[in-house]
């Protein structure tokens, strides 16, 4: 019985991962889903700081520019932002899918992002800011060697948690074409008519990868709290 | 050195300072009190644009610096200020704390800076603690390096704004010793405070403020000894 549930498994993996090479279309989703998520990091980050001080400056027109990206992106599903982009802003350039779909993705965490440097800044005390302007700093020096310092402490947390959302976020990209690996799941599960499989070969990757992560933002965050002798 | 001429502020509706005029002389010593909400704070905060001026006027050597025109930072660079809170840089040693601003503003280089920072850590009797971080130190100590702190601008008048409050009564005496040392070095300074026995001893002028006005102005010995107005007397009679 064992005997046949195994040669039964063998096969389907077989079928789904080794026949026609079908882990190389996994192994290029994974390669697809690292760099659009790679590139929405960066430029999340980017537009998201941006942003934030657009949220906190004093200046009427910067706030009005922030509220409005925060409410439009906040408020629409990542899905039409995506097609949005693919298939309006950038339907008539050469650019490689994956980087549109990273723009995209970029532009729709930075809203997220921006809350949370918002917040965290925000949350260093007023005092300190007053401190550095009562020596005679201003207000640039001020917000770069006294409040953001401390602020990043606060927002590395919620900032990893960002990017851990993001990641699987991207499994959308399928929608204009991309084949991460989601899609690459997909298209093994259309082929060989097995759903199991495949399926779970995609949230096993998904799962590695945000492990792997998770460890890393992990020992990055205690190696920031070692300088804070409490 | 300080002159204030009809200094109003308002928070929204409510006026908390209602007409200042107050002139402050270089090596004055310059003690505040009066009740809380008296606006003795604001007043202070007002003297380096901490807070914006509804109304009036304050020039500093002259200079309105509540006039758009006139550079703030600058003249903030001339007056040190001490907060309640300490206020220190936690992300920061000591000497780090101490040396930021003279060399982010050029005044001085970083060597020169440190060497600067370790006198005045001796002044306050901290130079031990220069590679530590706020964290690790006791309140008394934290108010000594933010005094450190102010004085590393080399300012020509200091404000400090109820600097022993938040410590605990065995911390405060450390503080006020080193301000009295600060005090008869001649430093200019303005001081709003909840120590009485420390305005009499170290003040060369007692200010009582109460409702947003200057009630009685006078020596700690008019002020403390024989004073005039109802309310300071009242209010006198609650804290000595």
């Amino acid at each position: 019985m064992t005997w046949m549930y195994a040669t039964a498994f063998a096969n389907t993996f077989h079928n789904c991962f080794i026949k026609e090479d079908r882990y190389k279309l996994l192994l290029g989703g994974i390669g697809v889903t690292l760099k659009v998520s790679l590139i929405a990091v960066a430029l999340g980050v980017l537009i998201g700081f941006l942003i934030a001080l657009c949220n906190l400056s004093h200046s009427k027109i910067l706030k009005t520019i922030g509220g409005i990206y925060t409410d439009v992106i906040r408020g629409t599903p990542s899905v039409t932002q995506l097609m949005l982009i693919y298939f309006v802003v950038f339907a008539s350039v050469q650019i490689p899918k994956w980087i549109i779909a990273g723009i995209a993705f970029g532009i729709n965490s930075g809203a997220y992002v921006s809350e949370i440097i918002r917040a965290g800044i925000l949350s260093v005390d007023k005092g300190q800011t007053e401190a550095g302007r009562s020596l005679g700093l201003n207000a640039y020096q001020t917000m770069t060697r006294i409040v953001i310092p401390q602020a990043v402490k606060n927002i590395f947390p919620a900032l990893c948690n960002e990017f851990i959302v993001l990641v699987k976020e991207t499994a959308i990209v399928g929608y204009v074409g991309l084949v991460d690996i989601q899609k690459a799941g997909d298209f093994i599960k259309s082929a060989t008519f097995e759903a199991f499989m495949p399926l779970f070969a995609t949230a096993i990757i998904y799962y590695t990868i945000i492990k792997l992560l998770t460890l890393v933002f992990k020992q990055l965050e205690t190696r920031m709290r070692k300088s804070e002798i409490r | 050195m300080i002159k204030v001429h009809n200094l109003h502020k308002q928070f929204g509706e409510l006026e908390v300072l209602k007409g200042i005029d107050e002139h402050i002389t270089q090596g004055e010593v310059v003690a505040i009190i009066g009740p809380s909400g008296s606006g003795k704070s604001t007043f202070l905060r007002c003297l380096n644009l901490l807070e914006s001026v509804t109304e009036g006027e304050v020039l500093v050597d002259d200079e309105p610096i509540n006039d758009p025109k006139v550079d703030v930072n600058r003249i903030r660079q001339k007056m040190g200020m001490v907060f309640q809170q300490f206020n220190l840089f936690p992300h920061l040693t000591i000497m780090e704390n101490i040396t930021l601003a003279p060399v982010l503003l050029k005044k001085m280089t970083k060597p020169e800076a440190i060497e600067r920072g370790m006198e005045l850590l001796k002044r306050v009797n901290l130079a031990e603690k220069a590679d530590a971080y706020p964290a690790q130190l006791s309140g008394g100590q934290k108010q000594r390096v933010a005094i450190a702190r102010a004085l590393a601008m080399d300012p020509e008048i200091m404000l400090f704004d109820e600097p022993t409050s938040a410590l605990d009564p065995e911390m405060v005496g450390e503080v006020l010793d080193v301000m009295k040392d600060l005090a008869k070095s001649g430093m200019t300074m303005v001081i709003v405070t909840h120590e009485m026995g420390f305005a009499r001893e170290v003040a060369s002028r007692v200010l009582f403020m109460d409702q947003g006005i200057v009630m009685e102005s006078g020596t700690p010995e008019q002020i403390f000894g024989n004073p005039q107005n109802e309310r300071t007397k009242n209010f006198l009679s609650k804290v000595l």
